[in-house]
């Protein structure tokens, strides 16, 4: 620590960051635009000016910015400077020269990084007299709103789009007080990550358009923390919800999760709560064929009663994107050994398997943040920008590091010095190998690329963990040149310091798994040493695999058999997980169909009542992310009438079976503990968060801010009497304004706001550092830390990759739009999900077209991709339909040309509406119309 | 010798000239004639001092005499040449490859030195080139050319292809081991693009923003490898400096900043032109025997000395010695060189509104107060010119003179931009109160 003294006070600050970080994270107030915790320091705004003096005689000093300026000890500054404070409010004189005075019109009003910073500076009179400069504004896609007219050019959004995330279809163009910030024409933004430009926009430029379509202020907003549901990752999020419709969504800062990012998908996939086809009222369908009516919740209850008599009947189907809480009670009702996971049969295997990988390894289950900092990394299978996004823009960052360390070293440089970095490590990055069946956007990222069949992939990682410890088992026959590169690959990863190895579920292949624990045990010197990142698809389908349950084979087999004949759906849609047909029969054959769910589905469809659940909007709950990190996410918003959390419906069952002693919750924790008795390994389930009985000073936490306005006059149309504020039995959080205004511990941040702070930027205030962990600690408890290293490999080896004669092996492709379903009910991200297609390689797609039903001669070894700059995108060649047979399925289906599926190889979109929903990969036949 | 002011005219001003050999650089120009070509240049001696490098001096040795010679930079900021190259990392260790480039981007207004030596002799410039490039022992050497010097850029090419014809260039140069590889590269056409950073940007095809310092480009430049950034005139010196030495060099200076300097002058002069002259020669002798003084019936009033971003100097400066010391202790700054008078029937306003306009157009947008403040400073100017100006506009300009100063900027465009305002604002303030009391140009 050095002391450096800020007015002639002193203070202890850590040497080598910059003088804007110490001094904010001291809690002084400087303002500032083009600097980003998370991006450093640029030095284009000039707006965290600070005075600098030589020594304790020098009375005259001279200006620096401070995000420009290292800490060292002794360092002498001044921020009430006259001088100085003159500058800085002359800077925001100059950005408000072409910023116009539309703030009572601007989307960013209230919560305007730029109004803050004009009142901090203390510039309210404008002198500019001529007239300004306007831009034509440009359609951005369904998420962005642009409006450039309102630019002050801090160089963030290109910053973040371009070189943070990646981006290419975006830049600055033109020059002196003319420059713009847009794509080179109009069109959708190509980056998963472009929400991300409404949050660093210091100002209105770039706005939630989704908001826009029901706009509200922020200080209108009810909020209240969450976490994502649309992902394995558990990104953490802040809802706003106003009149009873969610509004928008939010980054919530956690430092070693998402730190200050979302996805396209987490920030805009939120409209499936408002949407059309929510379940609001308990259904009840007398016959298959008629549509299911409206009945009351006693009605409802009282006519499924009678169906849970004989318990030993009645199975339970879970849901990976259900909380804990809703799990647990579900088998509560059923009983052990009559609960389901209700997930595909891939899963079933890849869930658990990876589960006790992680129970028993040595690697470490790495953070976004932790992945970030990885220094040598391979990914195995996973085309991570489509099925965990955010994992894809913390590798990201990992290619940076070695460079970074470098400059540091060889030039002194400060990570923090964005521009200087950028200077330094112009033709250096990596290591980052990307090996993937069909491609990824993250190719382009990638040092080097492999594309191959899921077990030739898993072959070079078999070959790349006997390379770095013979104890894991070698793989026979193994093409030279696949050694060759496996040597290599090798090499990179040992030279980490911080090695990284990423798998997942998302290829259905066991062998990829294995392969890619065989290199991180591999990897582990100590234990630790060396990081496992296995992605899972959905928000709690770890959590889910903490809870014993059956396959959903076995839950068509029980009643298949007569064992069972009553069902109970939990928030799953079961055609989303296997092939219809025996959907279909499990539905049919079982007598009762209970679904608890939110919005309506096939399988609701097949229900014969239907119990209108929550959605995570408006329950509280648990979920366990893919680093088996429990988190919990609170309510946002009241439910309608009977809508109520998915637990709450099946303690209710519970009761009317008769049961009452089982199911003794009335709030949210009561469940939480039963699920910390049953499943001990989860018990920290308790210590994640305050209980509902948490108060401060007396008081609960304000959901809405204490600028909330309209109180009086919302149900003004109804009653004019205020009607008594909704109660949160479950939370130490109110509906309303009225409850502690200051820092609530970081569990329960319901929004980030600060007196002279009303935009993100508040956030700064909330931290214990800049950047660093939230004031007490960050929310959440990992549950798997590693243990003893070098115990064991595993040792099926898959054969190697054989193209077949007439045949294909269709492998799973997964797009972040469309292939989720809850997102999908957004309408922006409808609009961007592809219509279902196979993707062939070039090859095999010219040999089917000429109506050859089999593949051209090829060997199956992954290929190295020598030019993985090159667009990977699919691209849509000539029309060619053709029929897919694949698992008793038969589809009709358009054929997409992407040069990076191997031949021998298809891909087949899953997830997406209308189109096929089979396990896969598994071998089937394509042939033209 | 001069190259004239007006359009093509060329005027071969050598009479009354000093005696040839003390005009190292331009002794073998002749204006408006074909460039020297390479036997000519060799008959001079040229690729002497190349040729001495390679064969008889190690790369240190080199550096070490131009850091002896006491040559500064000729591009405005007269920072010392072989200080600069002294800081490129040598031996086994540096990073390769190394780049060296001349920065032929001469843009500011006024200044039109480099061109006459582009033009005039090429195979000097290479040649000095080549042995700085030995000295910090690049590979590769790039000419950045301004954009509209395109009888420059064509006389380039032609003499690199014949240097590596030659021999000078290429592999192996002059059996000595060493290699160069040099290319043209002319530039898009932007002022910012001669400032040091924002020429290894605009090289690489990104915007030419100037880049963060540190680092600096000695030690992370061009493609983030060792670079060495020099203007053309400071380079035209070496192969000099190595033929005949340091102490030669110092004593074709009156000063203590060392040997000659092409000063140019424009404006209302008899005889605008560009000239050879010892360094720290008197303004007065540039502006009254070289440039025959004022035209007839004309006053000076004012005069920048070094190019468009210097401060302005007044006729009881006429006596201060154009060196790096001797301007800076007036007031101003020798900066290229080049003087541009202003005369008693011109409007000073005018004049800085026309160079403020120049400015915050080829401002590049990166940093907030130029990118804003100069627009706002050339408005303000032009309103004062229509006739539009308010009371305040003085305090106004005098706030942004100060405001866009050095520290408060990304890069010097700014407060070398505001130089001559401030000064102007200091030297001619009555003229411009009396645009805004008059609400109108006087001159106009």
């Amino acid at each position: 620590m050095a002391t450096i003294y800020i007015d002639g006070q002193p203070y202890e600050a850590k040497e080598g960051n910059n003088l804007l970080h110490a001094c904010l994270s001291l809690g002084f107030n400087i303002p500032y635009f083009c600097w980003h915790p998370a991006m450093g320091s640029v030095g284009a705004c000039r707006q965290c000016a600070v005075k600098q003096f030589s020594d304790e005689n020098d009375k005259v000093g001279r200006i620096v910015m401070s995000c420009l300026t290292p800490v060292e000890d002794g360092l002498r500054i001044s921020i009430d400077d006259p001088e100085v404070r003159e500058f800085r409010a002359s800077v925001i004189e100059w950005m408000m020269v072409n910023h116009p005075h539309d703030c009572p019109v601007c989307d960013e009003g209230g919560e305007c990084h730029l109004q803050d910073m004009t009142v901090m500076t203390g510039h309210n009179h404008r002198e500019f007299r001529f007239d300004k400069r306007t831009h034509r504004n440009q359609y951005l896609g369904p998420f962005i709103n642009h409006e450039m007219n309102r630019c002050i050019a801090c160089y963030r959004c290109v910053r973040f789009y371009r070189e943070y995330s990646w981006g290419r279809d975006f830049d600055v163009f033109g020059s002196h007080d003319n420059v713009y910030f847009g794509r080179y024409e109009d069109g959708v933004l190509d980056s998963e990550f472009s929400g991300n430009l409404v949050e660093i926009c210091p100002t209105g430029v770039f706005t939630d358009r989704t908001l826009k379509e029901h706009y509200t202020r922020k200080w209108d907003l009810r909020t209240a923390p969450s976490v994502c549901v649309h992902c394995g990752l558990g990104c953490n999020t802040i809802p706003g919800e106003r009149y009873g419709e969610l509004r928008r969504i939010r980054n919530r800062y956690h430092e070693e999760v998402n730190r200050y990012w979302l996805c396209d998908r987490g920030r805009y996939g939120y409209e499936f709560v408002n949407s059309e086809r929510r379940v609001r009222r308990p259904m009840l369908r007398r016959a298959v064929d008629e549509a299911a009516e409206p009945l009351s919740k006693q009605d409802a209850l009282a006519y499924i009663e009678p169906l849970l008599r004989d318990r030993k009947r009645v199975i339970g189907i879970g849901s990976p994107r259900a909380s804990l809480e809703a799990n647990l009670a579900l088998r509560t009702l059923v009983g052990r050994e009559r609960f389901y996971w209700g997930l595909s049969e891939n899963e079933s295997r890849l869930i658990p398997l990876s589960l006790a990988i992680m129970r028993t390894g040595s690697a470490r289950l790495p953070s976004l943040h932790d992945v970030e900092l990885s220094d040598a990394v391979l990914v195995l299978g996973e085309d991570l920008n489509n099925t965990a996004p955010l994992l894809a823009l913390g590798l990201r960052q990992s290619v940076r590091q070695i460079p970074i360390q470098k400059a540091e070293e060889l030039l002194h440089i400060y990570g923090w010095q964005d521009a200087a970095v950028q200077e330094a490590i112009a033709l250096e990055e990596g290591p980052l190998i990307v090996a993937t069946p069909t491609g990824s956007k993250l190719d382009a990222v990638a040092t080097s690329v492999f594309h191959g069949a899921p077990d030739d992939l898993a072959r070079l990682g078999f070959a790349i963990a006997h390379i770095l410890r013979p104890q894991s088992p070698d793989v026979e026959d193994l093409d030279e040149e696949v050694r060759a590169q496996a040597q290599e690959i090798a090499e990179l990863l040992e030279r980490g310091h911080r090695p990284l190895v990423v798998t997942g579920t998302s290829c259905g292949s066991e062998a990829l798994i294995k392969a890619a624990t065989n290199i991180a045990w591999a990897l582990c010197r100590e234990e630790g040493t060396a990081e496992l990142c296995i992605t899972v698809p959905e928000c709690n389908s770890l959590g889910l695999a903490f809870i014993e349950g059956g396959t959903l084979a076995e839950a068509f087999q029980a009643v298949e058999e007569g064992e069972a004949d009553t069902v109970i759906v939990l928030e799953n849609d079961l055609y989303r997980r296997t092939a219809p047909t025996a959907v279909d029969a499990f539905l049919e054959g079982a007598r009762h169909v209970i679904a608890i769910e939110h919005v309506a589905s096939a399988t609701t469809a097949k229900a014969e009542v239907i119990l209108p659940a929550a959605t995570f909007a408006e329950s509280t709950g648990t979920l366990v992310n893919n680093e088996a990190r429990v988190q919990r996410f609170y309510q946002v918003m009241t439910a309608e009438g009977d809508v109520q959390a998915s637990w709450r419906w099946l303690r209710d069952l519970i009761v009317a079976a008769g049961r009452d002693e089982e199911a003794p919750w009335q709030i949210v924790d009561d469940v939480a503990q039963a699920v910390a008795e049953e499943i001990p390994e989860l018990k920290s389930i308790l210590d994640i968060a305050p209980p509902a009985s948490f108060r401060m000073a007396g008081q609960k936490i304000p959901r809405e801010s204490h600028r909330a306005t309209g109180r009086t006059a919302i149900h003004a149309n109804v009653d004019v009497q205020e009607p008594k504020p909704p109660d949160d039995p479950d939370s130490p959080l109110s509906f309303t304004m009225e409850g502690y205004g200051e820092q609530p511990p970081a569990p329960l941040i319901p929004r980030y706001w600060s007196p002279g702070w009303n935009s993100v930027q508040a956030l700064n205030k909330f931290q214990s550092e800049v950047g660093g962990p939230l004031r007490g600690g960050d929310p959440g408890h990992r549950l798997i830390e590693p243990i003893a290293c070098g115990l064991w490999y595993w040792t099926e080896i898959p054969p190697a990759f054989h193209v077949r004669e007439g045949e294909w092996l269709v492998v799973p492709i997964h797009h972040i739009f469309g292939s989720e379903e809850l997102s999908y009910l957004t309408p922006g991200i409808a609009q961007l999900s592809p219509d279902p297609y196979v993707a062939l390689s070039p090859a095999d797609a010219e040999a089917v077209r000429d109506g050859a039903d089999k593949n051209p001669k090829a060997d199956g070894n992954p290929k190295a991709d020598k030019n993985p700059k090159a667009d990977q995108h699919p691209e849509a060649g000539e029309e060619l339909d053709v029929i897919v047979d694949v698992d008793g399925e038969s589809f009709r289906l358009p054929v997409r040309v992407v040069p990076a599926v191997p031949q021998g190889v298809a891909g087949l979109p899953l997830g997406l509406p209308h189109g096929p929903e089979v396990d896969l990969p598994a071998w089937g036949k394509i042939r033209r119309i | 010798m001069a190259l004239g002011g007006g359009g093509d005219r060329l005027v071969n001003a050598n009479a009354g000239s000093p005696d040839p050999g003390l005009r190292p650089l331009t002794q073998h120009i002749e204006p408006g004639k074909a460039p020297l070509e390479l036997q000519a240049y060799e008959r001079t001696g040229g690729y002497a001092g190349l040729r001495r490098a390679l064969r008889e001096m190690t790369p240190e040795e080199v550096t070490q005499l131009v850091k002896d010679s006491g040559l500064r930079g000729r591009g405005g900021a007269g920072f010392p040449t072989g200080l600069k190259w002294s800081f490129v990392p040598m031996g086994e260790e540096a990073q390769r490859p190394k780049y060296l480039i001349a920065n032929a981007d001469e843009m500011e207004p006024g200044t039109f030195k480099d061109r006459l030596l582009l033009e005039g002799n090429p195979h000097q410039l290479i040649e000095g080139m080549a042995i700085s490039a030995y000295a910090i022992q690049a590979e590769v050497a790039y000419v950045f050319v301004r954009w509209a010097y395109k009888r420059a850029a064509h006389v380039l090419r032609e003499a690199i292809a014949t240097a590596y014809r030659a021999g000078y260039l290429g592999e192996d140069i002059l059996g000595s081991g060493y290699n160069l590889e040099m290319d043209l590269h002319v530039s898009a056409g932007r002022y910012i693009c001669g400032e040091e950073t924002g020429l290894l940007n605009a090289l690489e095809g990104e915007r030419p923003v100037p880049r963060s310092k540190p680092p600096y480009p000695q030690i992370s430049g061009l493609w983030s490898r060792d670079t060495i950034v020099n203007n053309v005139e400071t380079l035209c010196n070496v192969p000099h400096i190595v033929r005949h030495g340091a102490a030669w060099f110092g004593s074709l200076s009156h000063t203590s900043d060392t040997g000659t300097k092409l000063y140019g002058i424009s404006g209302r002069v008899k005889r605008p032109g560009l000239w050879e002259l010892p360094m720290g020669t008197t303004i007065r002798e540039i502006l009254e025997e070289r440039a025959g003084g004022m035209e007839e019936g004309r006053t000076l009033r004012g005069l920048l000395p070094g190019g468009a971003s210097t401060d302005f100097m007044l006729p009881n400066h006429l006596d201060v010695k154009m060196d790096y010391h001797s301007l800076n202790t007036a007031g101003s700054r020798l900066g290229t060189g080049a003087i541009i008078v202003l005369d008693d029937q011109t409007c000073p306003v005018g004049m800085v509104h026309n160079l403020e306009r120049f400015f915050a157009r080829e401002s590049c947008g990166w940093c907030t107060p130029c990118r804003e403040g100069l627009s706002w400073t050339a408005r303000i100017l032009q309103a004062l010119e229509e006739g539009e100006g308010q009371p305040g506009d003085v305090e106004r300009l005098e706030r942004h003179a100060r405001l866009l100063g050095p520290g408060r900027t990304f890069c010097a465009l700014a407060p070398g931009a505001v130089e001559p305002l401030q000064s102007a604002l200091k030297y001619f303030r009555t003229d411009f109160e009396q645009h805004i009391h008059d609400k109108r140009c006087p001159w106009r």
